[in-house]
């Protein structure tokens, strides 16, 4: 086999023995018609330019790989960052919410529904649907919706209406349950614009692609500035969007190592944390197979992490896969470390991160002996300032 | 021929009733399941509960939550099939979710489930496709899904991996909400038709002895879920629940007005 094939795996609803189609029947037709409509879509230079336009001209892309040199002194070696942060709306979530909902109005879908855990997903949601004249209902965990109180108002500015979930946990994986539960009902006239590479095929395949316009760009980026490949990447990984989106354009490139960063939240026993690969074993949750934080009958874990982003037990398959094959590594941050990482990173550069983004800084932090870096800085921390501020006076 | 066929053979008609395992404790769920079968139920679906219960409504979301704090693990279910099997030879189904099946092991829920007494098995996110990839069930029947929106190429795969009963949905959505069972039951049992010779038992919705009776002019069960837990939930603490549970089933659902 070549070194293509690889990674490569040949059932296009499937890593390995990840991922999948686990949902209740009547999703299976709109799963399938929404598999279908998006290879159209993909293969129209229509659909692709319309697409690249709004990226370029409402989104703000490309966005800058920006050498960060006084943080690069402070751990040793050189670092890049990807600057997603200065997406519009504040993350690379509108990357991924402008591809379906395009796609939506294309499948002639008038209403659009979407899950928020921090809200920045809600939020690049409620702003697409705003552009393209969609209605847009966001599903939102009632303690959520307290710690990010003002992306709840952004959202509502946009014209969204935003639905609170007072069930199980009341955070990311209960917003998922309602969102699913809606969709169920509504299927006829409404699209699921889910926000990560997570749930059933092809959802965990059209997101990753959407956001691997990250890395097509980084690559460009480091090869025009530096003449070289770096030899790692990091990113966050939540449900694992904003990382595949980096990676994905490496994978081939045998010498750029990556890693992935998971929350390690206040300590290692169940429920403290979110590290799928460190407390979890595969399991299905949302339509897909995957590792899975659970307890020994099979239910799922509530988890936690500092960052609202990254609070969720099940992780995209696709890390699952690239996790046994070898070809990313994984690893965790403490919600202290990721803390740690947001002050200096503000200080140091005037870039405040988000909570998310400051976990793969932290990483940086903390790891000695490379040699040229990009940490993906997938979202800006104005959501977090109040967090901050609450916990320093405490 | 399985249990289950046997019993649609012998009945014309079928009533199949629901309830949460452990709502409100498993004791009184085995006292409830034998009055169920004792006032003229046929099968029994037996829910095992699950966290993150995405097919189900408000009342069935509930009663999971209250179960799952008991804690049980899934060989306390199996045993509850071990004792009701004891007293009764009513059909039993476990209808649940992927991820506790998978936990406990589909192969050896299949090996311990039959040994108990068990008759079949509905996982409610499993699709075909996806059981096509798993080492088939041996003993036990495989209850799937059909939905008013799948199409003929799904309804075929679906009869391919289906045995003992196919269960059709009556309508898009969660469980609980009422069905209008007129407009949309007659079309769906007769495409589905075309496709099986499998008893069609039709669920979601359906709450009443009115309901009960249409669905029975075009299918061979009726299946009653939330209405059921809802009762148990406001007779929880009463020391006759059991009983009430089996005289509700008799005059509200199952006799024609």
């Amino acid at each position: 086999m070549g070194k293509k094939s690889r990674l490569a795996t040949s059932d296009p609803s499937h890593f390995g023995d990840y991922g999948g189609v686990f949902v209740p029947e009547t999703l299976m037709s709109p799963l399938e018609e929404l598999e279908k409509a998006y290879g159209e879509a993909r293969a129209d230079q229509e659909f692709q330019r319309e697409l690249e336009e709004l990226l370029h001209l409402f989104a703000g892309r490309p966005t800058p790989l920006f050498q960060a040199r006084r943080f690069s002194e402070h751990v040793g070696y050189q670092v890049y960052l990807k600057r997603e942060d200065l997406c519009h709306t504040g993350a690379h979530k509108i990357n991924n919410a402008l591809g379906q909902a395009l796609l939506a109005r294309r499948m002639g879908k008038s209403r659009i529904i979407a899950e928020t855990g921090a809200g920045q997903h809600g939020v690049a949601t409620a702003t697409v649907c705003a552009l393209l004249d969609l209605e847009c209902e966001v599903y939102m965990g009632v303690e959520d919706m307290r710690r990010q109180a003002l992306n709840v108002f952004r959202m509502e500015l946009l014209g969204a209406r935003v639905t609170p979930v007072d069930a199980g946990s009341c955070t990311l994986k209960d917003a998922i349950n309602e969102a699913m539960r809606d969709w169920v009902t509504n299927v006829e006239n409404t699209h699921y614009l889910l926000g990560s590479v997570l749930g059933a095929h092809p959802y965990p395949t059209m997101v990753r692609n959407f956001q691997s316009v990250i890395g097509r760009e980084a690559r460009r980026q480091i090869l025009e500035q530096e003449g070289k490949l770096p030899d790692l990447l990091v990113a966050c990984v939540g449900g694992g969007s904003n990382s595949i989106g980096l990676f994905h354009e490496f994978l081939e490139d045998e010498q750029v190592r990556m890693v992935g960063v998971e929350a390690g939240g206040k300590g290692k026993d169940l429920g403290q944390h979110a590290a799928r690969f460190q407390g979890g074993r595969p399991g299905v949750l949302h339509g897909t197979y995957s590792y899975l934080l659970q307890d020994e009958l099979g239910q799922v874990s509530t988890t936690h992490s500092i960052s609202a982003g990254l609070d969720y037990p099940s992780i995209g398959p696709e890390h699952a896969y690239l996790r046994d094959v070898g070809r990313v590594e994984y690893t965790s941050v403490s919600d202290q470390e990721a803390l740690e990482a947001f002050k200096i990173l503000s200080e140091l550069e005037g870039i405040i991160p988000a909570l998310e983004s400051a976990h793969a800084v932290a990483y940086c932090l903390k790891t000695k002996e490379l040699n040229r870096v990009i940490i993906n800085l997938s979202g800006r921390g104005d959501k977090d300032v109040e967090i901050i501020r609450d916990l320093r006076q405490k | 021929m399985s249990r289950l066929s046997e019993i649609f053979a012998r009945n014309k008609k079928c009533f199949i009733p629901f309830v949460t395992a452990g709502h409100p404790d498993l004791e009184t769920t085995r006292e409830i399941v034998l009055a169920l079968a004792a006032s003229g139920s046929h099968v029994i679906e037996i829910g095992i509960p699950f966290s993150d219960p995405i097919a189900d409504g408000p009342i069935i979301q509930k009663s999971s939550f209250q179960a799952l704090r008991h804690g049980y693990s899934f060989a306390d279910y199996i045993d509850l099939i071990r004792q009701i099997r004891r007293e009764t030879e009513v059909g039993l189904v476990f209808m649940t979710y992927m991820n506790p099946v998978l936990s406990y092991g589909l192969e050896k829920l299949d090996r311990e489930g039959v040994k108990a007494g068990l008759d079949g098995v509905l996982i409610s996110d499993l699709t075909p496709e996806e059981y096509s990839r798993m080492e088939p069930l041996e003993a036990l029947d495989t209850i799937f899904l059909a939905a008013p929106t799948s199409s003929d190429q799904r309804l075929q795969k679906i009869r391919e991996v289906s045995r003992g009963f196919v269960y059709l949905v009556a309508r898009t959505g969660v469980t609980g909400r009422k069905t209008d069972v007129e407009a949309s039951v007659p079309k769906m049992v007769k495409r589905l038709r075309r496709y099986t010779q499998l008893p069609i038992a039709v669920g979601f919705g359906i709450t009443s002895a009115q309901d009960v009776s249409k669905v029975w002019k075009y299918a061979d069960a009726a299946v009653v879920g939330s209405a059921i837990v809802s009762f148990i939930e406001a007779h929880r603490s009463e020391a006759d629940l059991a009983q009430k549970v089996g005289e509700y089933v008799k005059k509200d659902l199952i006799s024609a007005p």
